[in-house]
């Protein structure tokens, strides 16, 4: 799985590779100490992105009008929408459903498999194809609280507090209680789980966990967990409507929400769907590029939800928190910001500075490793230069050191092949990292039946904000998409039984414009995004947005 | 000025800063892609690609996502290919090779060519997964096809017309759920949650000042 090398290392990099390789029998030995919580709140409140003021603004109009979101992100929740009312005529219903599910990742997936099971007639619309999503991309595995020395309680309080005591407690007690049963209905469903012969799950510690909890199935989980999930749809012969977005939702004359705008892809042609209840299932937002960072996130992770939801009034919840993944790849640049898995640190890899310093506990919570590595390669100088920016040593070979030849072959494969297509053998090479834009933490408001604050509208996955507070731990999300998932095409398959639908309208959209001009914005920028615009550098090509 | 290559894209020629992916040349190129682009990363199968370096007999196929631009590349993207997918109960499906006939009878007309595993994105090896899927042993075949994407490039170039990944996908949907052993302190947990044993403890904490919470959090014991 190692191809040549194409990868081009400087002077300096390989000067610094010979310190980590001399350094790794001793650092594998060494026990970082863990941080104290003040240590840590400095340390974020210096370096970690969250806490750059300037990179934010105060929302002028909607729901959370006077609170702050990224620049970027204020940017669409305040643009213009794609269409106007007169555009579409709402008495032609292209599709009636009892369940609109907006979104083909895992969580759109098991709200739709829910719903089925309910009897409930569901349709999935998904802007590219389903399967398309952040789920497909999470490598390291799934929490629960399924051994003996370990308990939803413990799993409460390492989620509550590696999201600084600020998430939801109904959602964040719903998560921890509903993980094992989450296991089990993908098991059931044919996920294959890492396991030893007895049956016996084989667990690892992630960054912030107080037990071993993480599940995984390789370094595929999530895309594992995906495929099956997309199997089960098709094997109930869900309809899935693919490569056309929602672009505006629908609400009926009583304020309920009764379905949304589509528009295909391909040939921008609009359509209605008219649903009892709709679940908003679009994931998070990595490609709007935060503060100019690269992401981990998949091409359409552009927070068109949280676009959507906002327009007819339905509320976020700490959308100024983002999680920046300590480690996407620094080099080679083809892969720059791409995900290398926590999971390399849970199976014993450090992060090792350019002098060859193992400087950091390798799992401190997701926000202090990123802002630790940011302060090691910027105030600190402890950094190498890149073609990008900046990174430091991951050192993968102590995994072989640590767990025996062989080891990462066998639970990391992915990323084995990711480095490997560019002549990097990490069984042997460290690589290096620096943070990527990974996570949005914050996103709609929801009670712990899924429901927004706009009736019949829910939302489940990355889209919700809440569950995890200020701070996600790795393998909480692979377990919200699961358990909120199938929360919301639970409960929204039931609500919609009892639902009459009344006359269709999308007046918000002219409310929602009104309400801008009175505040005195005026912007060309249409919105959801729906898809990133790249050029890579090519300024004799003008591409408009999408 | 950049390293520069010329790469032709559906035939028609470009020059792209060499070091770019496909999938970065194209969209340098002017592309703005729909089809054929998911994750960007090699988990999702949407960018597969057949591409010729001229001059060259051997065609190869690859990522878009996770492959270099190389000089004089002719590069077609396959974004769709039909793959056949059978619809099953998996509560209901036989755990027998009967399975493997009654929905994906092709793979018994297999003519051993090996095109699939050549043309296999992921390094796979492809044709022996089906060869385990022909005599039933879905526990080899989940494990020798575990990397795949479904990207269908092995399909592609399949004379018997065989769906590769959809028979893998099937075959580690029966041993995931059949085959691997039983969890059972998976079960056990799932009955005492629903027997509501953590119920108050957890009502316990949901009520507690977060000062209390941080203490509890700062001091609590981290398995080794």
């Amino acid at each position: 799985m190692v191809e040549k090398r194409t990868a081009i290392y400087t002077e300096e990099m390989l000067e610094s590779m010979k310190k980590v390789e001399a350094a790794r029998a001793a650092n594998a030995e060494f026990e970082p100490r863990r941080m104290t919580a003040e240590e840590k709140e400095t340390l974020l409140a210096t370096y970690h992105p969250d806490y750059k003021q300037s990179e934010f603004r105060v929302l002028e109009i909607g729901v959370n009008k006077g609170e702050k979101v990224p620049t970027e992100l204020a940017a669409l929740l305040q643009a213009n929408s794609r269409i106007t009312a007169d555009q579409v005529d709402l008495n032609k219903i292209d599709y009636d459903v009892d369940v609109l599910i907006i979104g083909g990742g895992g969580a759109g997936a098991s709200a739709a498999i829910e719903a089925h099971k309910n009897g409930a007639n569901v349709m999935i619309v998904t802007k590219l194809r389903i399967g398309d999503a952040n789920t497909m991309m999470a490598e390291g595995g799934i929490q629960a609280a399924d051994k003996p020395n370990d308990s939803p309680a413990i799993h409460y309080l390492d989620a509550f507090g590696g999201g600084h005591f600020a998430a939801k407690p109904e959602l964040l007690k719903k998560l921890v209680c509903d993980a094992p049963e989450a296991i089990q209905w993908l098991n059931d469903l044919g996920v294959e789980f890492d396991k030893m012969p007895d049956g016996t799950m084989v667990t690892t510690h992630g960054g912030g966990t107080s037990r071993k909890r993480m599940h995984a199935a390789k370094d595929y989980s999530g895309a594992e967990i995906m495929r099956t999930l997309r199997d089960e749809v098709l094997n109930r012969q869900i309809p899935v409507v693919d490569f056309t977005s929602a672009v505006e939702l629908i609400l009926d004359e009583n304020g309920k929400c009764a379905g949304a705008v589509l528009m295909n892809m391909e040939t921008r042609e609009l359509l209605v769907a008219r649903a009892k209840t709709v679940i908003l299932a679009t994931g998070g937002a990595g490609r709007l590029h935060y503060q100019g960072f690269p992401t981990s996130n998949h091409y359409g992770a552009t927070a068109d939800g949280l676009v959507l939801g906002y327009r007819v009034g339905a509320k976020l919840l700490y959308a100024d928190t983002l999680q920046y993944h300590p480690t996407g790849a620094a080099f080679p640049e083809q892969i720059y910001g791409a995900l290398v898995t926590e999971k390399v640190r849970s199976l014993g890899a450090k992060l090792v500075n350019k002098n060859g310093e193992v400087f950091m506990h390798p799992l401190e919570t997701r926000d202090v490793s990123a802002a630790s590595i940011i302060r090691e390669c910027t105030a600190r100088d402890n950094g190498l230069a890149t073609s990008d920016g900046l990174g430091l040593w991951l050192d993968t070979p102590m995994i072989e050191l640590k767990g025996g030849e062989g080891t990462i072959e066998k639970r990391i494969p992915a990323m084995m092949r990711m480095f490997g297509k560019y002549g990097i053998d990490i069984r042997k090479e460290p690589i290096l990292v620096y943070p990527t834009l990974h996570y949005q933490n914050g996103g709609l408001d929801i009670a712990a039946d899924g429901m927004t604050g706009v009736e019949n509208l829910y939302a489940a996955g990355e889209v919700v904000g809440g569950i995890h507070g200020r701070n996600r731990l790795m393998g909480n999300s692979l377990l919200d998409i699961i358990v909120f998932g199938r929360n919301a095409g639970q409960q929204a398959s039931e609500k919609a039984k009892s639902t009459e639908v009344g006359a269709l309208t999308l007046d918000h959209i002219a409310k929602f414009a009104a309400e801008a001009a009175e505040a005195g914005i005026a912007t060309e920028v249409v919105s959801p995004k729906l898809l990133p615009v790249y050029d890579h550098g090519n300024k004799n090509v003008v591409k408009e947005a999408f | 000025m950049e390293n520069m290559v010329n790469i032709f894209l559906f035939g028609k020629k470009y020059a792209v800063p060499a070091n770019l992916t496909i999938m970065g040349a194209m969209e340098y190129a002017g592309y703005q892609l729909v089809r054929g682009c998911g994750c960007r990363n090699g988990f999702c199968g949407a960018c597969a690609t057949i591409y010729r370096i001229a001059g060259d007999r051997e065609l190869k196929v690859c990522l878009a996502c996770q492959t270099k631009v190389e000089d004089n590349m002719y590069i077609a993207t396959l974004p769709f290919f039909p793959l056949v997918k059978q619809v099953y109960d998996v509560e209901k499906i036989s755990q027998s090779e009967a399975v493997m006939m009654q929905l994906y009878p092709e793979i018994y007309a297999c003519v051993g060519c090996n095109a699939c595993t050549k043309a296999c994105t992921q390094g796979l090896n492809v044709m022996q997964y089906i060869a385990y899927a022909q005599r039933g042993d879905f526990e080899a075949c989940a494990e020798e096809s575990f990397d795949c994407v479904m990207c269908g490039v092995c399909s592609s170039r399949c004379p018997a017309g065989i769906s590769h990944p959809q028979v893998a996908m099937l075959a580690r949907r029966i041993n995931g759920k059949y085959l691997a052993p039983k969890t059972e302190h998976l079960e056990n947990r799932v009955k005492e949650i629903k027997d509501g044993t953590f119920e108050e403890l957890l009502e316990a904490l949901m009520q507690k000042p977060v000062s209390e919470m941080k203490e509890l959090y700062n001091n609590r014991e981290i398995e080794k």
